[in-house]
């Protein structure tokens, strides 16, 4: 850690906002205005750093991993591999081998759903998630308990957003088999006090796994720290490309999980009596992986390791309580998710303009959010709402955004007025 | 490069006043009384969800006509404008109204030869291309309800 201090300090003078030169995707106009990017929570912009990883891969050193003897293969293999070792100690794994590749966060808790829970869950199991799940962290728990007789309870929401601790803690006992919780809510921004309660769930036996989707792009994550069994993330929520994401799972639970597909890779021999599988990770990763993928996320992990995750966690606080206290002052403004622990994300309604009507109107003023249900159905539901507007910020974004978001949001009501 | 982003006077064009005016106080708005034929429509990508009734003559005349649903301004005012049109035509006239509403906002040029009446003003939309789902739906879900066709109908 003292190796990076200066780093940090060196940092702070530019801070991240200004890194906006780094992200050729930002340097456009769209609808003839410079475009405001605030839709990150979504799928976030690449750093020149990924991209030319990417591209120099495929020009360079494109070949299958794990299989040939000559140089190219001996190349990937080795940037493959090393993108785990980045991985692993961006999250601060204790082993390589609890580093998954996946296509995704969707495809990690489908792979602790299906590998980890089904072949032990048995009617009158439970699972526990809460109503402030992404639907990728509720249909998986829904699918395998309809496989299995099991039973899926829910612990709600109050009215900023927030868990009802008590109630989840309640739901906590010998018959719940996982706690699938988010990390950071993708519709509200509301932070989940995770590492309260993988300690309150571990006093009791129970695995927990956590979707950190939301939370690794903005905030300092140590997996061994949480103590959680599991940590799934996207690559591309972090800066990396789409297709590619990580499954941490602590080397005991994934020894003891069957693979979930077969395939090549994943084994160490094959007969027809019979197959022999591979050792971890390899066992989780069946087929050809996305190798460029990978490549990309080891380098936008390189990349924030540069910054530091602590200052872009403090620039994007910085950045979402300004942002926080100019949309309060916007009339006919109306905040969806105000809990009192928060990152990166602001749901919103303005008077009663539907969001996709605003989504549009922002755009054509180059201002980029997201609009709908955000694949949290629960959650609008849950404020009796269709959808929200949503803005969501990563690190280059700056004040000047915040202040042409709201500038567009004027405009809108003066068109609906 | 995409195709030439719209511009001011586009968006102008889609939220017209009559737009608006529809989308605030939307005509026929609620269930009529039974029997009636009726068909929901679902917009999968918003969630935007709209049911339109009509009411059959023997002779296939629409007697009336009337929606309910929440969306966008777009969709809502597309179901309003649609409700007041409808009314009145035969079920083959409102199929061939239909089709050329589909043909206005979905169509590589705009219809020539039919009159639309006030249904030309949602022909903004073609410069927004992620919006022309919303002013759909509910004519999806007109032409299922003349077709008695049970399944929910979807712009996908």
């Amino acid at each position: 850690m003292s190796e990076q201090e200066p780093r940090i300090a060196e940092m702070h003078a530019a801070e991240p906002g200004d890194r906006r030169a780094d992200f050729p995707a930002l340097n456009q106009q769209i609808n003839g205005h410079s475009l405001v990017y605030l839709d990150s929570a979504a799928s976030s912009q690449a750093p020149t750093a990924v991209i030319d990883a990417v591209a120099s891969y495929q020009q360079n050193d494109h070949a299958n991993v794990h299989r040939g003897v000559h140089t190219l293969s001996h190349r990937a293999t080795e940037a493959y591999e090393g993108a785990r070792d980045l991985v692993k100690s961006f999250v601060n794994a204790g082993t390589r081998s609890e580093i998954v590749f996946t296509r995704g966060t969707t495809e990690a808790i489908n792979l602790v759903a299906q590998s980890f829970c089904r072949p032990v869950l048995k009617s009158g199991d439970r699972i526990v998630i809460t109503h402030l799940e992404h639907h990728s962290n509720i249909v998986p728990w829904q699918q395998v308990c309809e496989q299995t007789g099991a039973e899926l309870l829910v612990a709600s929401i109050d009215e900023k957003g927030q868990i009802n601790i008590a109630e989840l803690i309640g739901m906590l006992d010998e018959r719940v088999r996982i706690l699938a919780i988010a990390h950071v809510s993708n519709a509200l921004g509301s932070i989940l006090p995770v590492r309260e309660l993988v300690e309150k769930a571990h006093s009791l036996d129970i695995p927990v796994l956590i979707d950190g989707a939301q939370a690794v792009p903005h905030m300092p994550v140590d997996v061994q720290d949480l103590d959680c069994d599991f940590y799934a993330f996207s690559g591309h929520k972090m800066f990396g490309p789409t297709g590619i994401g990580v499954l941490y799972g602590k080397e005991a639970r994934l020894e003891s999980m069957p693979p979930w597909q077969g395939g090549g890779d994943m084994i160490l021999e094959v007969s027809f009596d019979g197959t022999t599988y591979n050792e971890l990770p390899y066992k989780f990763e069946a087929g050809t992986p996305n190798i460029s993928g990978a490549i990309g996320l080891g380098a936008a992990v390189h990349y924030l390791q540069g910054i530091g995750m602590d200052v872009i966690a403090r620039h994007e606080q910085e950045i979402l309580d300004y942002m926080t206290s100019e949309l309060n002052k916007v009339d006919g403004m109306r905040l969806i998710g105000t809990a009192d622990e928060k990152a990166s994300v602001q749901s919103f309604l303005l008077d009663d303009i539907h969001p996709h009507d605003l989504g549009t109107i922002l755009d054509h003023q180059g201002v980029a959010i997201r609009t709908g249900h955000h694949c949290a159905m629960p959650v609008m539901n849950r404020f009796g709402i269709p959808g929200t507007a949503r803005a969501s910020l990563a690190l280059y974004n700056n004040r000047d955004d915040i202040d042409r978001l709201v500038e567009s949001l004027n405009a809108a009501r003066k068109i609906f007025s | 490069m995409a195709a030439a982003a719209p511009s001011q006077e586009e968006l102008r064009d889609l939220y017209r006043e009559l737009i608006l005016d529809h989308a605030r106080n939307p005509r026929n708005f609620g269930k009529l009384a039974e029997p009636y034929h009726l068909a929901e429509g679902i917009n999968p990508l918003c969630g935007d969800k709209l049911k339109v009734y009509l009411q059959l003559e023997e002779d296939g005349q629409i007697a009336d006509a009337s929606f309910e649903g929440s969306g966008c301004a777009i969709s809502i005012a597309s179901a309003s404008l649609l409700t007041e049109a409808v009314i009145g035509m035969t079920k083959d006239e409102a199929i061939g109204f239909f089709s050329a509403v589909i043909n206005s906002l979905t169509g590589t040029e705009a219809v020539k030869n039919f009159d639309l009446g006030k249904l030309a003003a949602l022909q903004g939309v073609r410069e927004f291309p992620a919006r022309v789902k919303c002013a759909t739906l509910a004519w999806h879900a007109l032409n299922a309800a003349i077709h008695d066709d049970q399944q929910t109908a979807t712009t996908e």
